[in-house]
């Protein structure tokens, strides 16, 4: 006997003084929790987003489309990056007022091109405010995962209201299982000496969260 | 553990015994575990639906195991059609003989591993390491296990027994032996510390072609795993490499998609008292052109076939390993997680570890009284893990023995031998009152003889009475006191 078979027939024997059991899954457990915390406005929700960012350690910037590229570009010369990782299908307005040197990731990109770039901007798929979280899911204006992981500076897009969600149900609701996908809440940070937590080991030490209002992209 | 560091440790009384004179490891402890309690306290309260998610994500596990072979079928179907490969593994050497072959077929020598509870469980590192492959634990606590050739004592935080000041020392003196030196003039702030550990692995993850993980989730409808993390360690394992082998206990499964709704809300606040880990990965199978092209999923029984058919002590492997009820046991802040003897120390490593390995060993016999009972474990576990009903369970088993099943098969245990005095007394209590006239004549016996008795026991009994007094006996036994006085309303006789 084959081990799959060996171990699906010992779960089989140890369930065996379970009573059959035929309910449907969706009937099966009860969801009493709340599908958001709060009752919020629009408005509130995005600010709530702003705060919890914030109460992370992400550095959040507000403004409205217009203002996006001279933020940007503002961003980077403030940081001294000489160099920019540009995702594939990143609107190109958004860097056209930055004079930092744009990196394009290509298929043949190597890790050790990646490492050389300082700083990477990116879209997100969406925001949950009452985590303070950003999910990235791989689309062209975010690239691959590799590109936010690399370098040490991260910049992300948040478009409000519309990619905002209260939380985390509302936005497992809206996101594909079949994307790889990558949950953000404030720059790489570990509690593992003595508990508490400390900003910056491997991923992006740095979190620039730009919240933008008024159809920005 | 089957890898060799936790085989043949002492019984928990006695490893306990060594730990809580050790002054450096109890302030560390009191200081992580005080901090981490009263942040995972506040964490909790912003929810006002704590208890309604603490009783679908014990629900929702319950449903799992309870149909446990048709998500393990469905989970397969779905990670295959998604791309990956699935392996079944009975036991730890099973799964090891898999992993090991796997990297083989690389060509590889090393791996780097993000922290998982199931390949230390398996002893998966010694298992390479014998076979001339290094695997290389990125993820900064068992990084500071790993160089300071040391074991872990937390699940969450394996080196929380080490304070600043060690992890200073262990860097300075052993990064060179692995790769790159730790920085010149290294100090002991934490920042610094990490800063330290991301330029030592920086190199190793450009470098590495295969990545080992364990998961946090599999999701059966649709074939995804998660990973929830704080450093981005994780993210470099499970993005970088060419090849991915993932090893997963058959427990760690939820039904649907939706299910992660309650546990992604559930166990950062639990575990790290955050509202959010910092990073939360799920992929599905392989995507072109998007991390390893290549990906393994071994799922490892090791024993948890075996705990699943026990009805009291099955809920244990609803664990979603948060660690809170390390965090919050009186006994694992004094006594430390190496005393446990086990991967999974505190109260869940108490009813795990004699469950996934048996109740031979002196140390895994030992362990269902390594507990006052007080409760606090099952108060904060959010999967609502009956701990304290599980321990007395288990010490039931160890005393009295009976049916347990093993390897798959049923067996029955004989009771311990420890124990022999204890089933004595307790079976001359169960004939004293089963027969209410030698139980009277007793008690009468023992009040009119006070005067004579000794402070402590002799012979067998003198262990027990070496930390506890005696109870008193009363002049007049209770039920001679009731019919005088009528019930004890008739109080001026």
């Amino acid at each position: 006997m084959n081990s799959r078979e060996l171990i699906l027939g010992r779960v089989r024997r140890a369930l065996a003084d379970v009573p059959h059991d035929d309910t449907p899954y969706d009937q099966a457990v009860d969801r009493d929790y709340l599908r958001e915390h709060g009752d919020r406005s629009v408005e509130e929700t995005v600010e709530l987003l702003a705060e919890n960012l914030a109460d992370y350690r992400a550095i959040v910037h507000r403004c409205t489309a217009g203002e996006l590229p001279a933020l940007l570009a503002g961003i980077l010369a403030a940081r001294g990056s000489a160099s920019v990782l540009v995702p594939p299908g990143l609107p190109p307005e958004w860097l056209s007022a930055a004079d930092t040197t744009r990196v394009h990731d290509r298929a043949d990109s190597t890790v050790y091109d990646l490492d050389k770039v300082e700083s990477v901007v990116t879209a997100c798929a969406l925001a949950v405010a009452e985590t303070g979280t950003i999910v990235l899911d791989g689309s062209p204006d975010q690239g691959r995962r590799r590109i936010t992981l690399v370098p040490d500076h991260h910049i992300c897009v948040v478009r409000v209201p519309e990619q905002v969600v209260a939380s985390v149900p509302q936005a497992l609701e809206l996101l594909d299982p079949v994307r790889p996908l990558t949950w953000i809440s404030g720059p790489s940070a570990t509690s593992d000496i003595e508990l508490d937590r400390v900003e910056g080991v491997h991923g992006p030490r740095t979190l620039e969260v730009v919240l933008v209002s008024g159809g920005g992209g | 553990m089957s890898g060799g560091t936790f085989v043949g440790m002492p019984a928990f009384p006695k490893a306990a015994h060594e730990a809580v004179n050790n002054q450096t490891l109890r302030g560390n402890l009191r200081h992580a575990t005080h901090t981490i309690r009263g942040k995972r306290a506040k964490a909790v309260a912003e929810m006002s639906d704590w208890a309604e998610l603490r009783e679908a994500g014990k629900r929702i596990k319950d449903h799992t195991l309870r149909h446990l072979d048709t998500y393990l079928v469905q989970l397969e179907e779905s990670v295959t059609a998604a791309g990956g490969v699935v392996h079944w593994a009975a036991d730890a050497d099973e799964a090891n003989r898999i992993v090991v072959e796997l990297v083989r077929m690389t060509g590889e020598s090393e791996v780097v591993k993000v922290k998982s509870m199931a390949t230390q469980e398996i002893g998966l590192n010694e298992a390479l390491e014998a076979e001339g492959i290094a695997a290389y634990e990125t993820d900064l606590a068992e990084l500071i296990v790993q160089l300071g050739k040391d074991r872990p004592s937390h699940i969450l935080v394996p080196a929380i027994h080490r304070n600043r000041g060690e992890i200073r020392d262990i860097f300075a003196r052993e990064m060179s032996e692995w790769g790159r030196p730790a920085p010149e003039g290294l100090t002991d702030t934490p920042a610094e510390l990490a800063e330290a550990a991301r330029l030592h692995l920086r190199e190793k993850f450009l470098r590495a072609k295969v990545g080992v993980s364990g998961a946090n989730f599999m999701v059966a409808e649709t074939g995804t795993l998660v990973v929830v993390e704080s450093e981005g360690n994780g993210r470099m394992c499970l993005t970088l490499p060419e090849t991915l082998i993932s090893v997963v206990g058959i427990e760690k499964i939820v039904p649907t998609w939706r299910d992660l709704e309650v546990f992604l809300q559930t166990l950062p606040r639990s575990s790290t008292a955050e509202r959010m880990n910092p990073y939360t990965s799920t992929w599905t199978g392989t995507t072109d052109g998007d991390g390893p092209q290549t990906f393994h999923l071994v799922l490892i029984d090791n024993g948890r076939t075996d705990t699943l058919a026990d009805e009291v002590g099955r809920q244990a492997l609803r664990c979603i390993r948060c660690s809170a009820c390390l965090n919050v046991c009186p006994v694992y802040e004094r006594a430390g997680g190496h005393a446990y003897g086990s991967v999974y120390p505190g109260p869940i490593g108490a009813i795990l570890s004699p469950q996934l390995r048996g109740t031979a060993s002196e140390i895994d016999a030992s362990l269902p009284y390594a507990s006052s009972l007080c409760g606090a474990c099952y108060e904060v576990c959010p999967v609502a893990i009956d701990i304290p009903e599980v321990l007395v369970h288990l010490r039931e088993r160890v005393v009295e023995g009976g049916p347990v099943t093993r390897d798959g098969n049923k067996v029955v245990l004989k009771p311990a031998k420890g124990h022999a005095a204890e089933r004595a007394a307790m079976r001359a209590a169960r004939w004293a009152f089963s027969h209410p006239g030698a139980l009277r004549t007793g008690q009468r016996l023992a009040s009119r003889t006070r005067r004579f008795h000794p402070r402590t026991l002799p012979g067998p009994g003198k262990a027990w009475s070496g930390t506890r007094d005696l109870p008193a006996v009363p002049a007049e036994p209770f039920r001679d006191w009731w019919q005088r006085t009528n019930g004890g309303k008739d109080t001026s006789k």
